[in-house]
């Protein structure tokens, strides 16, 4: 889509629309009539059309067509619809196996997600620097320097997908939810084939914690790099310990006070609202109580981790202890923090794994529990990779849907990216000149949050972006894109 | 050569009085490709994947009486790229979307593309918007993927003994309809355990309320190729719940 503006300050914005999925970032800056920067955006042109053309399909249907939303978190997608879908069939509890199994199918997700992100796509930024030669600046580059972090990285990855296909039958967008429960259980022969590596992926994500912990701690000038203090949003469990699959929602302010908590997420419509502005496609959520203006919040591993009392894992809990005195206790606002974060999460996911494996349950055979009597609404709310995924669908008297309601998780820290973008243009930006630099510089900020802006973010950490620099008359004054290549062009 | 033989690909098969090709390489055990025939329902030669050569001439195997001495070319290269040609157009004419389709592992149609290597769908998609019925308590009718070989319509009358469906218009707007004054599913006799119901080759048909129950790996197309369970023995093939009939 190209749209051009009125005269006199003519230009044209070249917009690319693609799926949520697999979108391409664009930052634009204005600046003020001294080149201080006044405005910064981040731009997530993805259009959202799975809402609209899901309507009139049957509901069973559903976790199979979303899913395919995304390529990396697809199983998040899945099952936020088919705990609706749960709903909608009048059915309120699984079968103790089904609950694993559904359990076991995240954390794999959750697991393979983190080390895809950290070890694929941020590490070269963090082994290497941000300002560091491009060339060298990618996964290629941390197998030649780190040989043995890439490849546990990789296995890291691996094992998650491993854990998927066994349930799921494909890595990716297999089948493994039906209205009531799941269509296949775990075989002896799959669960031991699994424990075999579950040992080395618990010590390998002990060893990513450990990595980002030391970062972290080791760099100062990470500390206050994109940092906000905000709103935090996540699931909890009913004790408040952190729950990546089934439990009511907490909201905390800055300092930790409650906003709400063990919130019933089917009234997530009292809680959370979203905002329409009129230059993205993605919407902005806020906090009912709190407001359009005071109301937005972060939401993934560093929400997660922040808001959560407790995690049901040793090693984990013992990371996030940890985490919390970093900060005295408080939370931790540092946007590269979610890194950190994130690898405490991996380490969950991995003990996590580990502790169903073992449980008599997994192989159980009892998997579908009868349908109950028929909803009109259902809604599914799910921790995905990236943070509180909501899906709310309803149906008419003959199953087919109506409507339906995705608040995805990028979608909520919609607003943090911005002001993240907005906080490096104002510290990093060095007046007209825009250098491959400072693209990093934006590029590690909005990276943080692993959005799902698109496989750009998922492509080898080359994420083609596109900064423009407007004076304060409107003037387009230099336009810098980076492509899917990783080349750098000055494109005025 | 004794009497009542035909040869395909040069392969010397019996057959009875009153087969047709199709027939007669059925039980053989030879496989010619297809998807609106069905043993035991009137023969309709609609899909014209079942097109071979006889004596130089394209025919439909399913509708041409074999006779005796007939020399039948049938998978050939040249036959299996046309036959191609015709699945990429059952494809483009409606919205195939396998990924998500329930019916996928158990189509015959996604079956056959894979059989013939189909790596796209070639033609432009038509993009078509057709209507879902879903009026009917227990059955759904998703017209996006009925390839119009009427297999329903010949089981409803043929086996079920009712008139349910039936096909309206011509050339390009040929399309399925239920034989009703409403034209509802819901207001027809159709029940769950008619023939008509389960019979689809594709998605068209499905059962209400379910679907995606077979895991992946144990689908019918999963654990045979279209070719084996054509012509497989009944005992020795695993046909899920949701294969055609």
């Amino acid at each position: 889509m190209e749209q051009n503006q009125p005269a006199p300050n003519l230009r044209r914005i070249a917009i690319d629309p693609v799926s949520r999925v697999e979108g391409h970032g664009k930052i634009t800056l204005l600046l003020d009539a001294d080149n201080h920067v006044h405005e910064a955006r981040l731009h997530i042109v993805e259009f959202r059309g799975f809402e609209k053309f899901i309507q009139g399909r049957p509901y069973t249907e559903v976790p199979y067509f979303v899913q395919r939303l995304c390529g990396i978190c697809p199983v998040s997608h899945h099952l936020a619809a088919a705990k609706a879908v749960d709903q909608l069939v009048g059915v309120d509890e699984l079968t103790p196996t089904a609950t694993k199994l559904r359990r076991l199918l995240h954390f794999g997700q959750v697991l393979q997600s983190h080390a895809l992100h950290f070890f694929h796509l941020s590490s070269p930024d963090f082994l290497f620097g941000f300002g560091s030669n491009l060339a060298h600046r990618n996964i290629v580059g941390v197998l030649e320097d780190y040989p043995d972090l890439a490849l546990k990285g990789v296995k890291l990855r691996k094992y998650g997908q491993q854990v998927i296909a066994a349930i799921a039958g494909k890595r990716i967008h297999g089948t493994a939810a039906i209205p009531g429960g799941m269509n296949k259980s775990l075989s002896n022969d799959e669960r031991k084939a699994l424990l075999v590596d579950i040992a080395d992926v618990v010590a390998w994500s002990q060893e990513a914690v450990t990595l980002n912990e030391t970062i972290h701690i080791g760099h100062p000038e990470n500390h206050a790099f994109a940092t906000l203090t905000t709103n935090y949003l996540s699931m909890i469990g009913v004790q408040g310990e952190m729950e990546l699959y089934h439990g009511g929602l907490r909201a905390r302010q800055a300092d930790g006070s409650e906003i709400f908590d063990q919130f019933d997420y089917c009234n997530y419509g009292t809680a959370i609202r979203e905002e329409v502005r009129n230059w993205s496609y993605m919407k902005f959520p806020y906090l009912t109580a709190l407001g359009k203006e005071n109301g937005w919040y972060r939401v993934g591993p560093l929400a997660r981790v922040n808001v959560c009392d407790s995690i049901p894992t040793p090693l984990a809990e013992a990371a996030r202890l940890r985490f919390r005195a970093f900060a005295g206790g408080a939370y931790v606002h540092d946007t590269l923090a979610y890194h950190w974060a994130r690898m405490i999460e991996m380490l969950h996911c991995a003990e996590a794994i580990q502790m169903l494996l073992h449980d008599p349950d997994i192989t159980g055979t009892d998997l579908v529990v009868a349908q109950g009597t028929r909803r009109a609404q259902g809604v599914g709310v799910i921790e995905a990779p990236r943070g509180t995924l909501f899906h709310h669908y309803q149906v008419d008297e003959q199953g087919l849907i109506e409507k339906a309601n995705l608040i995805v998780s990028t979608t909520s820290n919609n607003q943090a990216m911005n002001e993240s973008v907005r906080s490096v243009a104002n510290h990093y930006l060095d007046g007209h000149e825009i250098t491959e630099g400072l693209l990093n510089h934006l590029e590690v900020a909005v990276r943080a949050y692993d959005p799902c802006l698109s496989c750009a973010t998922h492509a080898l950490g080359k994420m083609p972006l596109q900064v423009e620099l407007i004076s304060a008359t409107g003037e387009l004054l230099n336009r810098v894109s980076k492509n899917m290549d990783g080349v750098v062009e000055c494109t005025l | 050569m004794t009497n009542n033989t035909l040869f395909i690909d040069g392969q010397e098969i019996p057959f009875e009085a009153g087969q047709t090709i199709m027939d007669a390489a059925l039980a053989a055990g030879i496989y010619i490709p297809h998807l609106c025939h069905k043993p035991g329902l009137s023969p309709h030669g609609s899909c014209k994947l079942c097109t071979v050569d006889v004596d130089g001439r394209s025919a439909s195997a399913c509708t041409l009486p074999a006779s005796n001495g007939m020399q039948v070319d049938n998978n050939t290269p040249a036959l299996n790229e046309v036959r191609k040609t015709l699945t990429q157009m059952l494809f483009v004419e409606g919205n195939h979307l396998c990924p998500t389709c329930s019916k996928s592992g158990d189509c015959t149609l996604q079956a056959l593309g894979y059989h013939f290597g189909m790596l796209d769908g070639h033609f432009p998609p038509f993009y078509p918007r057709r209507e879902v019925d879903a009026s009917h308590p227990s059955v759904m009718l998703d017209r996006d993927r009925c390839i119009l070989c009427e297999l329903c319509v010949r089981a409803s009358r043929e086996v079920d003994g009712k008139n349910v469906f039936a096909i309206s218009g011509r050339g390009a707007q040929s399309h399925l309809i239920v034989n009703t004054v409403s034209g509802k599913l819901g207001d027809s006799d159709l029940q769950t355990g008619d023939m008509a119901a389960h019979i689809c080759p594709v998605g068209a048909i499905l059962i209400k309320d379910h679907g995606y129950e077979v895991p992946i790996g144990m689908r019918t197309f999963d654990l045979h190729s279209v070719a084996e369970s054509d012509v497989a023995s009944p005992v020795t093939l695993k046909k899920t719940e949701h294969h055609d009939a």
